[in-house]
């Protein structure tokens, strides 16, 4: 509680203290005359200076020269071996990043593209039966729901605070109910037997098509990117390093043939072991580094490419299986113009749909490099041809007014059902996915592998390397005690 | 309480003279109508017929009039007179299938029941299509339902997909250029539809600031860009626009939108799904729903305005009517315009 603040009869400012006047202060003392000034000293020169001097002095002695050389040649040495595990640390990480972050990252942004998909083409399948709806279809509708919810928290949670995924993931994540609401009003109006259920399933369907689907593709093109980034840096070619060990290699060899001239002697055991170590580092690196690039390279042309064109095929399967129900469900309430005519929405997209499903089926066929990959890919090209046929029939019926076969037909309760064909089309893309993932891992695995040990062995190499060539030098220099 | 008895008994009193004074005028305009235009009366309409020769009145008065000066309606060719050649009748009786277009969206007009076992279609205008069926093949089960959207109907016409389309299709002049209508079957107009509780009370002031929804490329769109500033405030929000009619509901359910202006039937089959909403005020303007054909085929539009005369004398469309349509178009037991079968005048 407040209270007011009472009148007071105290002069004004009585209730603030007031500072104790300062008295005038005098005059602070003036600064001391100038210093006295420093007592004049040789001026001193940097030790770096000093240290040209020495060494141009030791230079011009036998031992001084080796003292010098001894050193460089250790600094060479140490130096290619550190700048070797540094930049194979970063290549091997950048390896495992693929293997272990960004592409599992990737892969879960394209499941949650795929389940938000997968769970539209439920929604749709499910409110064309009405009453014939199948458990199985609600269940699969809930599942999709389920996986996108939880793979959106994943997501969340490697995202940065801030960042566009983590925005876009908080748009995701509101439109999320919302759709849900949207989809369920439709399944309550339809059991009423309302038409206006189907216009919120097209309300559904068009916040799916418009709004959650570009935002699940920007994630999924997001993490890409980031797939791509860590597969440039593993791949990038460790060029300073192998520089640094050539330069020691040839400092290495000029300085057994000066030893050699001098004195004759073939072989100094130090500088032999520190150009052996130093050998060794190399071709460990250029053949390490070449052996992991061609599995990174393996791992992107059988595993991430395929894996891309399986899910541009899955997507495209599912969007044509929804626009199939969709016809089915609007019934020609909404349109497109095709050459200046109007033609029904959804079987316009039907077809587009599978153009892009067997385009993407034939490029996946011609990237599957084995019979286990292609199998799969084959058999859902024959399921997509059948599902063509059938839709066509069914399509015939509907436009001869024989709306209930062609949908007993697409729902699966009648003669040759649409609805098998898009299942194997699915199972079939699913099994190519799982064979393509696996093929991937191990390719990647392998190449990541070839990096195994390389910074620590490049690490210890190059320190016995620089004691070689220091205890090969300090040999020589003994010679002069 | 005597005081009060008192102002309703003369309350009462004034209104028993006001009806009455209400009668005298209708009965006046009436007579003037029936004595201005002789010629829109096919032959001895009692002038004691108040209500029919009003109809009528509002029909002459109705906004559009082509270029013969007549309005839409009024073009259909007599039953009674006889064509060059039977072809289009005698192709449908050889096939002895008759094939409709219709739209299936439609809720208690052509609407496919989900929970229909059979999958029949139902409504008004498919009653109307099977009752043809049955005058032109003798079974009304001899009718093939294709679903047409909105914006096909002439198309599907002119490619010979359908014999005819009866899908709530508003009888204008421009469309008269494109096909032939029938005599007209049903008298509609626009009209607002809005939340019960909503101070909305028609095509009015009231809509000042409010959103309203309609359908993209429809009559509802035409008129409100129109009014606006007119009839309508012009703060009236008009920028909802969707591709279907239906669609509005959604928005309109959603609270995206304060009301709907379409058909006054399509909106009356939006309110027969959500009993929060009505018809708010009247119809805005008259239009009439006819059967649409091929341009040309005169033996098939004479056949199907007999079907027209026959039934709305025995009153098979008053049933129709009755299930489909009256439980919301006429409110609170006033009879709406539309409950009454619009007069043929043929050309």
């Amino acid at each position: 509680m407040t209270t007011p603040p009472k009148s007071s009869t105290a002069p004004p400012g009585s209730g603030v203290p007031t500072l104790p006047a300062v008295p005038p202060q005098p005059a602070s003392p003036a600064p001391p005359g100038p210093a006295p000034a420093p007592e004049p000293v040789p001026a001193r020169r940097t030790a770096f200076a000093e240290g040209a001097d020495r060494l141009r002095a030791a230079a011009t002695t036998e031992p001084g020269r080796l003292r010098v050389i001894g050193a460089l040649l250790a600094l060479l040495v140490v130096a290619f071996g550190a700048v070797a595990a540094w930049q194979m640390t970063d290549r091997a990480s950048a390896a495992d990043d693929v293997l272990n972050s960004s592409q599992p990252l990737s892969s879960d942004a394209a499941e949650i593209y795929a389940s938000l998909a997968d769970a539209n083409t439920a929604a749709a399948s499910g409110y064309l039966a009405g009453p014939q709806e199948k458990p199985s279809v609600r269940q699969r509708y809930q599942r999709d729901i389920d996986t996108a919810a939880a793979k959106l928290v994943t997501a969340a949670a490697s995202s940065k605070a801030g960042s566009r995924s983590a925005r876009t993931i908080a748009e995701l994540n509101k439109l999320l109910p919302a759709y849900q609401g949207l989809v369920e009003t439709a399944r309550a109006n339809n059991r009423q037997g309302y038409p206006v259920g189907g216009a919120y399933l097209r309300a559904a369907n068009e916040t799916m098509q418009h709004q959650m689907l570009p935002k699940a593709e920007a994630l999924y093109q997001r993490e890409n990117q980031r797939l791509n980034s860590d597969y440039a840096d593993a791949k990038a070619f460790p060029w300073a390093a192998v520089c640094l060990g050539v330069a020691a290699l040839a400092a290495l060899g000029w300085s057994q043939r000066r030893n050699y001239l001098r004195t004759n002697r073939v072989l100094n055991h130090g500088l032999v072991t520190a150009s052996a170590a130093s050998v060794v580092v190399l071709l460990w690196l250029v053949v390490g580094h070449t052996v992991a690039r061609a599995g990174l390279n393996d791992s992107y042309d059988h595993g991430v490419r395929s894996l891309n064109v399986l899910h541009d095929a899955r997507i495209a399967s599912l969007t044509a299986r929804s626009d199939e129900n969709l016809s089915l469900i609007r019934r020609g309430a909404d349109t497109t113009l095709v050459d200046d005519k109007p033609k029904d929405t959804y079987a316009v997209g039907y077809d587009t749909q599978i153009a892009k499903l067997a385009g993407s089926l034939t490029k996946a066929g011609s990237l599957a490099d084995d019979a286990a990959g292609r199998k799969p890919v084959k058999d859902a090209d024959s399921f997509m041809r059948a599902w063509k046929d059938r839709h066509a029939v069914a399509q015939k019926q509907n436009d001869q007014g024989d709306y209930r076969q062609a949908r007993d037909k697409v729902i699966g309760v009648g003669k040759d059902p649409t609805s098998v064909c898009f299942d194997n089309v699915d199972a079939a893309l699913q099994t190519a996915l799982g064979h393509e993932n696996r093929e991937f891992r191990q390719a990647a695995s392998g190449g990541r592998d070839a990096l195994d040990g390389l910074p620590y062995g490049a690490a210890v190499l190059a320190v016995l390397g620089a004691a070689g060539a220091v205890l090969g030098i300090g040999r020589r220099l003994s010679e002069y005690r | 309480m005597n005081a009060r008895s008192l102002t309703r008994r003369l309350r009462a009193g004034l209104r028993g003279w006001g009806g009455v004074s209400a009668m005298a005028v209708v009965c006046a305009l009436a007579l003037a109508f029936v004595l201005l235009l002789p010629r829109t009366q096919p032959g001895g309409a009692a002038a004691a017929d108040a209500g029919q020769g009003l109809a009528h009145g509002v029909q002459a008065k109705a906004d559009e009039k082509c270029t013969d000066g007549r309005p839409p309606q009024d073009h259909s060719l007599s039953p009674s007179g006889t064509s060059a050649t039977q072809e289009n009748v005698d192709a449908i009786k050889t096939r002895g299938r008759l094939v409709v277009g219709v739209d299936t969206n439609s809720y208690r007009w052509g609407y496919l029941n989900p929970n229909n076992a059979n999958g029949a279609l139902e409504g008004f205008d498919i009653d109307l299509a099977h009752r043809i069926a049955r005058d032109l093949l003798g079974d009304a089960d001899k009718v093939a339902f294709k679903a047409i959207p909105t914006s096909r109907r002439i198309d599907a016409i002119d490619d010979g997909e359908v014999d005819m389309v009866v899908r709530t299709m508003t009888i204008t002049c421009d469309r008269l250029d494109q096909v032939d209508f029938s005599a007209p079957y049903f008298k509609t107009g626009q009209q607002v539809l809005a939340p019960k509780n909503s101070t909305i009370t028609g095509y009015n002031a009231t809509l000042a600031g409010k959103k309203v929804c309609s359908a993209a490329t429809s009559t509802a769109l035409d008129n409100l860009k129109a009014d606006k500033g007119h009839k309508i405030p012009a703060s009236t929000d008009i920028g909802t626009v969707v591709p279907n009619q239906l669609d509005c509901l959604v928005k309109l359910q959603l609270g995206e939108v304060d009301a709907v202006v379409t058909d006054g039937a399509l909106a009356a089959s939006q309110a027969a799904q959500d009993p929060t909403v009505e018809l708010k005020g009247g119809l805005f303007t008259d239009e009439y729903y006819g059967v649409a054909m091929k341009k040309g085929s005169e033996d098939l539009v004479r056949q199907v305005n007999r079907t027209l005369a026959n039934y709305i004398k025995d009153g098979g469309w008053a049933d129709s009517y009755k299930t489909w349509l009256h439980p919301t178009i006429d409110q609170d037991n006033k009879k709406s315009p539309s409950a009454t079968p619009p007069e043929a005048t043929y050309r």
